[in-house]
């Protein structure tokens, strides 16, 4: 097997515009292989599109995005459906199939995309399910879990497949301090366990610190720092430090609360 | 960009991108094949089936019976003036083959079919559902919308039979009680009138049918936006497209029909 690129992935000078609307400017990034990115930024600054742009489900109306040096822009549909599969998605709200069980949840891209035996399925989908801590909720449906259990369900759907990208949509986003810290460790453990390359999008500074291991800024459509966790502490960039330590008075959002 | 420009190219825009929703999900069902898998779950397949088809025979059969009831009445105590209601069975029976069994049945479908299609995959779509079934690869044209379009393409015609047998039914039990025609006469003189060109084109239109309502309903589904209240919307608006282009569609064949066929 080939020995993995040492950038996993990259984009350069992405633009995206919803009709009208410019959502990113000129997005230049680049993510090592097995590292965990950090993107940090304000709700609605178009971190989530990034992950979208990534996975090719939105195409930049300029820029390339590269994916272990394949240009995703240029995929077609059935090309991109392949790279996907190397993709593990987290989703904010989870984004569970509601009419099937967790099991069946899990099991459906293995089911759908490789010829293993059912034997062989149910061992992952427990495995993966143990990996998270919810070996219980096996026959459950999603209506019967909560917000924090769907989460970690959609965390272990993410790897079933164990990719070599694992992009979250802010994964502790409206969860208690202690299901958030669980997640955190979670991110952690699969990115060492598996050996993949995360992209996270939070805005939740704690979780953010903890998991990183680099870490970028988005703002107004642009990347305007990229650095390690520790640089990022230090910054002097008034957006940046205003951020990180959640100040009223700054650059950010002009209309301070009176 | 306002006025009837602007409405033309809307529907331009829609009918492309319904066209290319058909080529897309057969691209991504070959695909498959030649990978030597199944283009879809055959339990997704077969659930749609039962749903489309076997769930909608009671609702199918119920109408088209009353239907043809009435319409035999009615037109046999006109005909009953000029001594005529000889002619009601073959009257039902042209009506129902050619244009009333296909019309009916797929305006019943298109309002409990399509509009459960468009709700279902508007549901998945707001809750990311599709979006994650798309980012996982599976691919979900070919796993949602496959399934869907050829279960109500392959039942519709089905539907269309039970439809013209029950009418029938309808018709032979009025014109027995109210015309005096006996069961077995009023079979003799439907078959008689019946011609293989009828048929084939009521067939060819149930077919039509079932594929403007499956790809009407999905694409109408698919492209949701706006939670709840887009929901709705676009399953009201998925009802009332695929009746009014199943009308238009009917109307068009027939006047090819007589225009090719002189009849």
């Amino acid at each position: 097997m080939n020995e993995s690129p040492k950038t996993s992935v990259e984009m350069r000078d992405v633009c995206l515009a919803f009709d009208e609307k410019e959502v990113l400017t000129g997005v230049s990034l680049t993510v090592p292989t097995l590292s965990r990115l950090v993107v940090l930024g304000q709700s609605g600054s178009g971190k989530s599109t990034l992950l979208r742009l990534i996975l090719g489900l939105l195409k930049p109306t300029r820029g390339e995005i590269t994916f272990n040096g394949l240009k995703v822009t240029r995929m077609g549909r059935l090309r991109l459906n392949r790279m996907r599969r190397k993709i593990g998605m987290v989703y904010q709200y989870s984004a569970l199939i509601s009419s099937l069980s967790v099991r069946d949840n899990l099991a459906l891209p293995l089911e759908e995309l490789t010829t293993k035996s059912r034997e062989e399925i149910d061992h992952l989908v427990d495995e993966k399910l143990k990996l998270v801590g919810m070996a219980d909720a096996r026959d459950k449906m999603p209506a019967e879990l909560s917000g924090g259990m769907r989460k970690r369900i959609g965390l272990a759907r993410g790897i079933i497949m164990d990719p070599e990208l694992i992009l979250y949509d802010e994964p502790t986003a409206g969860l208690d301090p202690v299901i958030s810290a669980v997640i955190d460790e979670l991110i952690i453990s699969l990115s060492e366990k598996i050996g993949a390359t995360s992209i996270i999008v939070t805005h939740e500074m704690g979780s953010a610190f903890k998991v990183a291991t680099h870490m970028a800024m988005l703002y107004k459509g642009k990347i305007i720092a990229s650095d390690s966790p520790e640089a990022f502490k230090a910054s002097t960039d008034p957006v940046v430090a205003q951020f990180i330590a959640g100040d009223t008075q700054g650059p950010i959002l002009n209309a301070t609360p009176s | 960009m306002f006025g009837p420009w602007s409405s033309v190219r809307t529907s331009l825009q829609h009918l492309s991108s319904v066209v290319w929703l058909l080529v897309d999900t057969m691209r991504e069902m070959v695909d498959r094949v030649v990978r030597g898998r199944l283009p879809f779950r055959l339990s997704i397949f077969f659930e749609q089936t039962d749903r489309t088809g076997v769930d909608s025979v009671g609702l199918v059969s119920l109408v088209s019976f009353f239907i043809g009831l009435t319409m035999a009445l009615l037109t046999g105590y006109q005909l009953q003036t000029f001594g005529q209601e000889q002619m009601v069975p073959g009257l039902v029976a042209i009506s129902f083959t050619r244009e009333l069994g296909p019309l009916m049945t797929g305006i019943m479908v298109a309002a409990r079919i399509g509009a459960a299609y468009t709700a279902e995959l508007g549901t998945m779509v707001v809750s990311e559902e599709v979006e994650a079934i798309e980012a996982m690869g599976l691919g979900p044209l070919r796993f949602l919308v496959g399934p869907r379009i050829l279960a109500v393409f392959l039942l519709l015609p089905c539907l269309v039979v039970v439809s013209n047998f029950t009418a029938m039914g309808g018709a032979a039990l009025i014109s027995r009680w109210a015309f005096d025609i006996p069961l077995r006469r009023f079979l003799d003189a439907a078959l008689e009138s019946m011609l293989i060109r009828d048929i084939v084109a009521g067939t060819v239109k149930s077919f039509l049918f079932g594929l403007i309502i499956g790809l009407v309903a999905c694409y109408k589904g698919l492209s949701v936006r706006g939670g709840a209240a887009g929901v709705g919307a676009a399953t009201t608006s998925s009802v009332v497209t695929a009746i009014t282009i199943v009308i238009a569609f009917d109307t068009l064949s027939n006047i090819v029909l007589v225009a090719l066929f002189d009849t």
